[in-house]
């Protein structure tokens, strides 16, 4: 359990950071999605005690970083891949991390063993490609068996192959009871692995829900309509009980199809510029989302409450 | 946390590295080398030098002549143990690993002094041994007065010049800028400033001409206002001084 509480952190003038309060539940990956600078990599700083908070608390089990006895019995985590040093070999660089928590030597091996690196263990990481340095973090991460595991954006750089490795760890780590906390920029990566999905732009929290929910909310099928005979269109529309939705000169038909619109449209003589079936997809519904955040940012106020209400604030637009 | 075990942590990290055994072997062959081609072209000079400086001749401090060029590898050591966690991004990891940043920092600096002071000790009694044995006729000995405590205040200096070291280098993280500062402080600025009468009083009280005190056993004729070990002893406060700056400086920042 990773809790979040307030949490600010201030460069400055900018706010990296923006008052964020939530909680990572164990049994599950839990996404943390947001744009390139949404302040993913800054809370998870935070949450390993590596930035100091401007305001705000954030705790690992219950108590701060620092109060944590090896914490890395307690969580582990992947930040950046090349947050070693080249010159030491793959299994000194996971031993000295291994001492330093009172962890025997033994599971050095087991680590190396489980991410596949056990025949280059004696080479120095700089000669170690992208998708190698990558596995040697999370080698790290899993050292000391840690409840809690944490990855910043852990398929960057990967292979196809090693991308469906990663996601199956992933998913067998968190169905082992341990709480998985795994950002990404893309939405369709998230789909695939996280069940619960915690969406920030601007270092502000826009979602936090599961992913079922997120796509049950988002993955809406509808039919674009436009045409010149608006006004009486939509009383044909109201008289065959079909809801229409306005955004400018387009309207959207929710929960029918569009073969019924075409023939309902053909029955009373009305002229149609468009009549498309539409799917939103999760993408765009995320990209709609944060795009939202920026705006919000720039002329804050009334904003405030739409935020709140972020789930139908993508139907507008 | 145990300290005990980052102790244990920081010995692999620095005896896993290619950096630790080529600088600190680089100190001891130049500070020997070097020591003794001064001691043997002294020994072929002498009866050419003047009255004076034969009279004051220090045969232990010629041998440690080698120090003044050896010192920058045990620089180069001192900065590179530290800093080498910034520039790679290894402080990171080592930090998530051990958030108490006092017993991290500790535990470093002291895991680097060791080795650092070993090599030191075999240094200054190779530069001394080998020296005198070139000197021929002007050696001195062990048993002469001040002599040992020159060999051993020798080691201790170079040691401190590492400590030195990775105290800027704590306080400035990167290791371009650090050596950038400690190289021309050592190599231009503090023999600017002895050199010059005007600003001798300041220069004397610069780390390394005040901790060099402790090597010189001849010592007629100088108006240094501090003894040997009140030389080390000042060298020994910068040291504190800038390992201090470094904590705090660790402690405050965002890693």
């Amino acid at each position: 359990m990773i809790s979040l509480e307030g949490l600010t952190k201030r460069y400055g003038e900018k706010v990296a950071v923006n008052d964020l309060t939530f909680e990572v539940r164990p049994g599950i990956v839990t996404g943390f999605l947001g744009p390139n600078g949404a302040g993913k990599s800054t809370t998870m700083r935070m949450i390993l005690g590596l930035d100091h908070p401007t305001s705000g608390d954030v705790r690992v089990e219950g108590r701060h970083y620092a109060q944590l006895r090896d914490p890395l019995k307690s969580i582990g985590a992947l930040l950046d891949a090349t947050a070693n040093h080249g010159g030491r070999s793959a299994y000194h660089h996971l031993l000295c991390l291994a001492q330093s928590n009172g962890l025997p030597e033994r599971r050095v091996h087991e680590v190396l063993d489980i991410v596949g690196l056990t025949t280059v263990a004696k080479k120095k990481a700089k000669g170690f490609s992208m998708g190698m340095g990558q596995r040697l973090g999370i080698a790290a991460a899993l050292l000391g068996d840690p409840r809690i595991l944490m990855f910043d954006e852990p398929v960057n750089g990967l292979d196809p192959e090693g991308i469906h490795w990663i996601r199956t760890l992933m998913q067998r780590l968190a169905a082992e009871g341990r709480t998985v906390f795994v950002s990404s920029h893309l939405m369709s990566e998230m789909a695939l692995t996280a069940e619960h999905l915690i969406v920030i732009g601007q270092g502000r929290l826009l979602a936090d829900m599961s992913m079922a929910d997120f796509i049950r909310q988002n993955s809406r099928s509808y039919v674009r309509v436009r045409t010149p005979d608006r006004e009486r269109f939509l009383d044909v529309l109201r008289s065959a009980g079909i809801t229409a939705m306005e955004t400018g000169d387009v309207l959207e038909l929710d929960g029918v199809a569009a073969e019924q619109v075409g023939e309902l449209a053909a029955r009373h003589a009305l002229v149609l510029h468009e009549l498309s079936p539409q799917q939103a997809s999760l993408e765009e519904a995320f990209m709609r989302l944060t795009a939202e955040s920026v705006e919000y940012h720039a002329h804050s106020g009334p904003a405030a409450d739409e935020q709140a209400s972020w789930g139908a604030g993508w139907k507008k637009g | 946390m145990a300290v005990a075990q980052v102790v244990r942590s920081e010995w692999t990290k620095i005896r896993s590295v290619a950096s630790t055994v080529w600088t600190l072997s680089v100190a001891l062959v130049v500070t020997v080398a070097l020591g003794v081609l001064i001691s043997w072209l002294t020994r072929r000079e002498f009866g050419n030098m003047p009255a004076r400086d034969r009279l004051t001749f220090d045969p232990t401090f010629i041998s440690f002549a080698g120090m003044s060029l050896g010192q920058l590898a045990m620089i180069v050591f001192g900065v590179l143990v530290v800093s080498n966690e910034y520039s790679t991004g290894m402080i990171r990891t080592s930090l998530a690993a051990v958030p108490q940043r006092g017993v991290f920092y500790g535990s470093k600096l002291a895991v680097a002094t060791a080795p650092a002071f070993v090599v030191a000790l075999v240094t200054a009694f190779a530069a001394f041994f080998l020296g005198q044995a070139v000197l021929g006729p002007h050696r001195t000995s062990l048993g002469e007065d001040g002599v040992l405590r020159a060999v051993v205040g020798g080691a201790l200096y170079m040691t401190l010049i590492a400590v030195f070291s990775m105290g800027v280098a704590a306080m400035l993280r990167s290791p371009m800028l650090s050596l950038g500062v400690l190289m021309p402080l050592f190599f231009l600025l503090s023999p600017i400033l002895g050199t010059v009468e005007a600003t001798k009083k300041v220069g004397q009280y610069l780390p390394d001409q005040a901790g060099a005190r402790v090597m010189q056993v001849v010592t007629i004729g100088d108006d240094v206002p501090y003894g040997p070990w009140g030389g080390l002893g000042i060298m020994a406060l910068w040291c504190l001084v800038v390992v201090a700056g470094g904590y705090l400086l660790l402690r405050r920042r965002d890693a």
